[in-house]
C-alpha cells in the first residue's frame, strides 16, 4: 500500500505529497503535447457563439419544459419521467456547462461564458470562485498527488464512496456545508493553497449569494407548504447527478498518477450522442487536457487529427468500466497498480525519464 | 534608455496572431492586431509559465494556452481569473518591413 518511494499517498494539498511534488519537479511541470501545426491549431481554437447559443437554448427549453411537467404532474406517477429529465439537465449537464464556460471556450463572448458559468456553478452547489481556481490547478497538475484539487477517486480506491457518488449524497453532504462554511468567511487550508489571497474574499461573497438563493427557496417552500421549490432547486443535485458521475469518473479513474503526459493519466471514451450533448464532448478528455483552448464543438475534429498519437479510445462507457474494474479491485491491495494505456505504433513513445518518478511499480499491461 | 531590437519581419506575423521572439535570455510575444498594428509583451503568462505565443488572439485579447487567462495585449491589462497580474508591454515600431521593439 505504498508508492514506489515508500510513502503512502497524501492527497492533502499542503502535506508531504505536495512537498515531494514540488521537490521532484512534478508540480507546474512541462507536459507532453502532440505536435499540431500552428495554423491548424489556430483554426481549432477559433471561438464562435453560435454552437453554444444553440445548445444553451435547447438546454434552457428542456429545463423549463421538464420543470413545467414536474409542476403539472406533481402527485402522480407521470412526474417520474419529468424528474428524470430535469434531474439530469440540472444535476449533470450543468457540470459540462460549468466546465466549458469556466475555460471561457464555450462562447466567443465573455459575458455569455460568465453568465452560464455562474448559473451552472449554482446548480452544482460549487463556489464559482473556488472552483475556477481548483480547476486551473487541475490543469496545471493533472492527477499529481498533493497538487491536484480535483482527483475524484484516490488510491486505494474507496469503492463504496465511488458507488454512492452516483446518488449525489456524498457530494451534497460535502458541497452544502462547504458553501455554508465559506459564507461565514472561512476557507480551508487546501482552498487557500490554490485561491490567491486577492481572490479569497470573492469566494466568500459568492458563497453568501448561493446561501441567499437557497434560503429564499426554503422560504417559498414553507410559504407554499410544498416540496416543489426544493425539488426544482437544490435537490436535483441528489437525484440528477448520476450522469455526471457516470461520465466524469472515466476521465482519469484507474490510470497513472504523478506523470506529465495526459495520454497516461486521462481517458477518451466514445459515447452516444445524448451523453455527448449532456457532457458537451468532454468524452474527448485527453484532447481537452492537452489543448484546453479548443472549444467543445471542435474536439471531435481535434481527436481525428491527433488520434494517431493517443491510446486507442475506449469504444463505450461500458467497455471503459469493464476495463478499469479489475484495476480498481487490485488497487485495493496494491495502490501503486494502475492501467497503462497502450500507444499505437504511430505515436511518440512515453518518456520514461518523466514518468518513472513514482510509477516504477507494476503496471497493468 | 531605449534599446530597440529587431524582432521579426512584418510578414512573419499573420493578422490577428502572435509569434514568439527570444532575445538575450528573455522571451517576448509579438502581436499583429486585426487593424494591422503591432504590439509586444512579455512572452510568458503572469499566472504560470506558459508561452503566450501558443495562445489565441481575438481582437485585442490574447488568451493563454494553459488556463485560458486573458490579457489585453495592447495595454497588458489582466482581464480576470486566473490571471491577476498585468502583463508587461513594450514599445513597438515598424521600419523598412521590420518589427522593432524597445526592450530597454
Amino acid at each position: 500500500m505504498t508508492t514506489a518511494s515508500g510513502t503512502k499517498r497524501d492527497y492533502s494539498l499542503v502535506g508531504e505529497s505536495t512537498r515531494r511534488a514540488i521537490e521532484t519537479g512534478l508540480a507546474s511541470a512541462e507536459w507532453y503535447h502532440t505536435d499540431v501545426a500552428r495554423k491548424t491549431m489556430k483554426e481549432l481554437m477559433q471561438r464562435s457563439d453560435s454552437p453554444a447559443i444553440r445548445d444553451t437554448m435547447i438546454w434552457i427549453i428542456a429545463i423549463l419544459g421538464s420543470a413545467a411537467g414536474i409542476v403539472w404532474f406533481w402527485g402522480t406517477w407521470w412526474v417520474v419521467p419529468f424528474l428524470f429529465v430535469y434531474g439530469v439537465l440540472y444535476g449533470s449537464s450543468s457540470d459540462s456547462r460549468w466546465h466549458e464556460c469556466g475555460h471561457g471556450t464555450a462562447f466567443r463572448t465573455r459575458w455569455m461564458n460568465d453568465v452560464v458559468y455562474h448559473i451552472a456553478s449554482f446548480m452544482l452547489m460549487r463556489n464559482p470562485v473556488q472552483w475556477r481556481w481548483s480547476h486551473a490547478r487541475h490543469h496545471t497538475d493533472t492527477i499529481i498527488v498533493g497538487r491536484d484539487a480535483e482527483i475524484a477517486v484516490m488510491r486505494p480506491p474507496d469503492l463504496l464512496k465511488a458507488a454512492l457518488a452516483f446518488t449525489g449524497i456524498l457530494d451534497f453532504r460535502y458541497s452544502l456545508p462547504t458553501l455554508v462554511r465559506q459564507a461565514f468567511g472561512t476557507l480551508s487550508d487546501d482552498e487557500k493553497s490554490y485561491i490567491p489571497q486577492m481572490e479569497q474574499h470573492k469566494a466568500v461573497i459568492a458563497a453568501r449569494w448561493h446561501m441567499v438563493v437557497y434560503a429564499a427557496t426554503i422560504a417559498v417552500a414553507i410559504a407554499l407548504r410544498s416540496w416543489i421549490p426544493l425539488v426544482l432547486i437544490g435537490l436535483p443535485r441528489l437525484y440528477g447527478t448520476w450522469h455526471m458521475v457516470l461520465t466524469g469518473l472515466l476521465q482519469h479513474i484507474g490510470l497513472a498518477d504523478n506523470v506529465t503526459d495526459h495520454r497516461l493519466n486521462t481517458r477518451t471514451v466514445y459515447m452516444n450522442p445524448i451523453s455527448r450533448f449532456i457532457y458537451w464532448n468532454m468524452n474527448y478528455h485527453v484532447e481537452h487536457h492537452m489543448f484546453p483552448m479548443v472549444p467543445y464543438h471542435a474536439l471531435p475534429k481535434l481527436h481525428e487529427l491527433i488520434k494517431h498519437d493517443l491510446p486507442v479510445a475506449n469504444p463505450s462507457m461500458w467497455h471503459a468500466y469493464r476495463e478499469v474494474w479489475p484495476v480498481l479491485l487490485r488497487q485495493l491491495k496494491y495502490e501503486d497498480f494502475y492501467l497503462k494505456r497502450e500507444l499505437p505504433p504511430t505515436a511518440k513513445p512515453y518518456r520514461g525519464e518523466f514518468h518513472d518518478l513514482d510509477i516504477t511499480a507494476a503496471a497493468a499491461e | 534608455m531605449a534599446d530597440w531590437v529587431e524582432a521579426c519581419a512584418v510578414d512573419d506575423v499573420d493578422e490577428e496572431d502572435v509569434i514568439r521572439f527570444d532575445h538575450g535570455g528573455r522571451s517576448f510575444a509579438i502581436y499583429r492586431s486585426p487593424e494591422d498594428a503591432f504590439f509586444a509583451t512579455d512572452g510568458f503568462c503572469t499566472h504560470e509559465k506558459a508561452h503566450l505565443a501558443d495562445g489565441l488572439v481575438m481582437d485585442d485579447i490574447i488568451e493563454c494556452p494553459k488556463h485560458n487567462g486573458r490579457f489585453n495585449y495592447k495595454t497588458g491589462q489582466a482581464k480576470g481569473a486566473p490571471v491577476c497580474v498585468n502583463l508587461k508591454t513594450y514599445p513597438v515600431k515598424v521600419e523598412a518591413g521590420k518589427v522593432m521593439i524597445d526592450i530597454g
